[in-house]
């Protein structure tokens, strides 16, 4: 208080504070004391939070308030009652066929939610995020697929995987006709020139599209089908439509008939429970693409 | 000008101003009188509205509710009379509170502090505990003596006392009780609440508010105006030298002089002031001031000293309204012999009244065309486009339809823009699949997942506008929103 100087305001004749700026003095304006006594008690009160929270930190913890209060424990609680709440209608999930859960709007929207978050989580890094996919990894979004695309076919190849190692998960590659020496050079040439020409893609000039048919008839078809049609019991691609898991241009066909193609599709079963790869069936399903 | 002085050189002595005000208790008198005659008739309808309204009925249909008033916060619906209202519409508030803000600007520009001195919930709620207070312990210098007393407290005044704060918990109570009422059906909560049945955030808020209500009207009082509320700061940039404050007409109250001595000089034929010093203005004054010391930021101007005035003035004999509405320049007008002018339109009021008519009339506008069955469109951002087996584009959407009306609507989706389009909703039946049809509800929005393909070779641009038409298949009401069909 020794600072606090004042003297009288010779206009308003009240008390300056004695501070001066410029010739300008602060007049003092005293604060209405039920105003300072419910500041000091806002102070007064913060120290409970000291008490009955954890507050201060200790070598190796800290303490922990009175009543023992975490957040991460309510946290904990909240999930729990989430999933007490989630819990009767994943069950009704769990129960319902796949044809009846799409045709059920508040089934659909949680099989689809939770797909949704599940997919995130564990297909992403393959399929991406939007299940687009990549080079390699099929694109969840269109109407071609490996395996089929009916909501059991999809639900199958999540449980099972593809060439995933499991007793029940499809099976069936595509071989490598040049590694292996099956076919030669210039032959592996013009089959993918003819593979090509099934889709109505531009060919090689000189190109022999009667060699290339009898090479096809004699090394393809008995996965790919008469015609190129594809055969989802062994997971061969349809080779006349416009989608092309490992591209369509000649070096990328060459690459795939030599060296062969075999990717992985890991099997579900035993990591997610039943009803969340129901769940994922339906997600898949609805993205668009499905049968 | 103030004298300088060196801080160094003062002694304790001189530091005579305190850093901390006690406050002083007003005990501000009855008074009757045109003004007070107004404020009562404001008072009982500000707080019939406050505490009836949300028992007035509004008959809505089976299924919805029945109360005029209405915030349902669990279904963000708000009712009121004819209007419901969703929360992304909360814009309709915005521009109510806009109105709001600027007819309290035209107040403000017209009549100064209209709002502080009548309308007010804490000048309001204050003025009904004072009423209390003069009830039961009597007036002014009754209460001053009681509180200064320092005999031993009799059953008499303890019993004042107590009653006294037991009528104003009871307002408290009853104001915080009819605040949750607008907040659930108010008969079926009243009946929860006296039965103890009543959720348990209905009580705290109850609570909350007794205790606001109690202390702020009961204690506080003034001090909220003086130090608490921003507004007193506020309209002091907003009023100008034509608006009409309670003002003190000092050019016909001074000098002042007492009764007996003004009539002598009169008699001598000498001009005297009609004040004579009585301090019936400062006695009333709810706020604790002198109004014949100017404007001040404390002053509300609920116009009660110019009844205690007038009533002074008629019994001396001098003319009404030595305090009344009035401003500066008619002050000086009439020092220089000239009659007072009062300019209620002038370009600020017109400009005030043009905004509150402009936005008030556009919200009108707005709300009487607005459409009760809407549509929103999401385009799926990964992937935006999927081209299929047969080459064909496919784009997906989110649509979110909002049915709005009492009643369920068959809503047919078209959409415009690609060529050859056809479209397929995810969860539903193709029966018809150009032209997918959905039941919505009533009072509610579906979403949807939406995919439309289109043949490649049609729709060769990089991206084309679409536009979704949602219509009404009984009543013919359609809406429309608009996205992008993107190639891949």
């Amino acid at each position: 208080m020794t600072d606090h100087h004042s003297d009288i305001d010779a206009v308003s004749g009240k008390s300056t504070t004695g501070h001066e700026w410029d010739g300008i003095k602060e007049l003092n304006t005293p604060l209405p004391r039920w105003w300072v006594i419910c500041f000091y008690l806002t102070i007064v009160w913060s120290i409970g939070y000291w008490i009955v929270y954890p507050a201060w930190p200790l070598i190796s913890s800290n303490t922990t308030g009175m009543f023992g209060y975490s957040s991460r424990a309510d946290v904990a609680v909240e999930l729990a009652n989430l999933e007490k709440i989630r819990g009767d209608k994943m069950v009704a999930l769990g129960a319902a066929s796949l044809a009846d859960i799409e045709k059920d709007p508040a089934l659909l929207a949680l099989a689809r939610a939770k797909g949704k978050t599940v997919f995130g989580d564990n297909c992403a890094p393959c399929h991406g995020s939007g299940a687009a996919g990549a080079k390699g990894y099929p694109n969840l979004n269109d109407d071609d697929w490996l395996w089929g695309g009916t909501l059991d076919q999809i639900m199958q190849t999540i449980q099972f995987g593809a060439r995933s190692g499991h007793a029940k998960t499809h099976e069936g590659q595509m071989l490598a006709f040049g590694k292996d020496g099956v076919l030669k050079p210039d032959e592996i040439v013009t089959v993918a020139n003819y593979v090509r020409s099934l889709s109505g893609l531009s060919t090689r000039s000189g190109f022999d599209a009667a060699k290339g048919e009898k090479i096809f008839a004699e090394n393809c078809v008995a996965c790919h089908g008469d015609g190129g049609k594809g055969n989802q019991e062994m997971g061969a691609p349809n080779l006349t439509d416009k989608i092309w898991l490992y591209g369509s241009d000649e070096a990328a066909l060459i690459e795939t008939i030599s060296q062969g193609r075999a990717g992985v599709m890991p099997a579900w079963e035993g990591r997610l429970d039943p009803a969340t790869i129901k769940a994922m069936a339906v997600y898949v399903h609805s993205l668009g693409g499905g049968k | 000008m103030n004298k300088t002085v060196n801080p160094n050189e003062l002694k304790p002595a001189d530091d005579v101003g305190p850093l901390y005000a006690a406050r002083k208790k007003v005990y501000p008198q009855s008074v009757s009188g045109t003004f007070r005659r107004i404020k009562w008739g404001l008072m009982a309808i500000c707080l019939g509205v406050y505490y009836f309204l949300p028992f007035v009925r509004w008959n809505r249909g089976l299924g919805a509710p029945s109360q005029a008033v209405l915030i349902d916060l669990p279904n963000s619906r708000f009712y009121f009379f004819f209007i419901e209202l969703w929360p992304q519409e909360v814009y309709y508030f915005t521009g109510l509170l806009i109105v709001a803000a600027v007819a309290l600007f035209l107040m403000n520009s017209v009549g100064g502090r209209i709002w502080c001195g009548y309308l007010c919930p804490q000048t309001v709620w204050t003025d009904l505990f004072y009423a209390v207070e003069r009830l039961i312990e009597g007036d002014r210098r009754e209460r001053m003596k009681k509180d200064k007393s320092s005999d031993p407290m009799k059953l008499e005044r303890i019993s004042e006392i107590v009653l006294k704060h037991s009528i104003w918990l009871m307002i408290a109570w009853w104001t915080g009780g009819a605040w949750v009422l607008y907040f659930n059906d108010a008969p079926t909560l009243v009946k929860e609440l006296v039965t103890f049945q009543g959720p348990m955030i209905a009580y705290i808020w109850i609570g909350i508010l007794t205790a606001t209500t109690y202390v702020l009207a009961g204690y506080m009082r003034e001090q909220v105006c003086t130090y608490m509320c921003p507004w007193p700061r506020i309209q002091a940039a907003l009023t100008d030298e034509w608006a009409l404050n309670v003002t003190y007409r000092y050019d016909r109250g001074e000098k002042r002089t007492s009764v007996k001595k003004a009539a002598e000089l009169r008699a001598l034929g000498q001009q005297v002031g009609d004040c004579v010093d009585c301090y019936q203005c400062v006695a009333v004054c709810p706020t604790g001031i002198d109004i014949r010391n100017g404007p001040q930021m404390e002053c509300i101007q609920c116009g009660l000293c110019i009844d205690a005035c007038d009533n002074v003035m008629a019994k001396i004999g001098r003319p009404k309204r030595l305090i009344g509405y009035d401003n500066d320049i008619n002050i000086h007008r009439r020092q220089e012999g000239k009659a007072p002018i009062y300019r209620i339109v002038r370009p600020r009021t017109i400009v005030y009244s043009a905004i509150i008519a402009a936005i008030g009339g556009f919200m009108v506008y707005m709300l009487a065309t607005r459409s009760l069955l809407d549509v929103n469109v999401l385009h799926d951002r990964n992937p935006v486009a999927v081209k299929l087996s047969d080459g064909s584009i496919r784009n997906a959407y989110t649509v979110r339809l909002l049915n709005k009306s009492g009643y369920d609507r068959a809503i047919a989706i078209d959409v415009e823009g690609p060529v050859n389009p056809t479209m397929h909703v995810v969860g539903a039946d193709s029966v018809t699949p150009d032209r997918p049809i959905i039941v919505i509800p009533r009072d509610s929005t579906s979403e949807l997942r939406l995919l439309v393909t289109a043949p490649a070779e049609n729709n060769p641009e990089k991206s084309i506008p679409v536009r979704f038409h949602v219509m009404d298949i009984g009543l013919g009401v359609a809406a429309s929103a608009t996205d992008n069909f993107v190639a891949p």
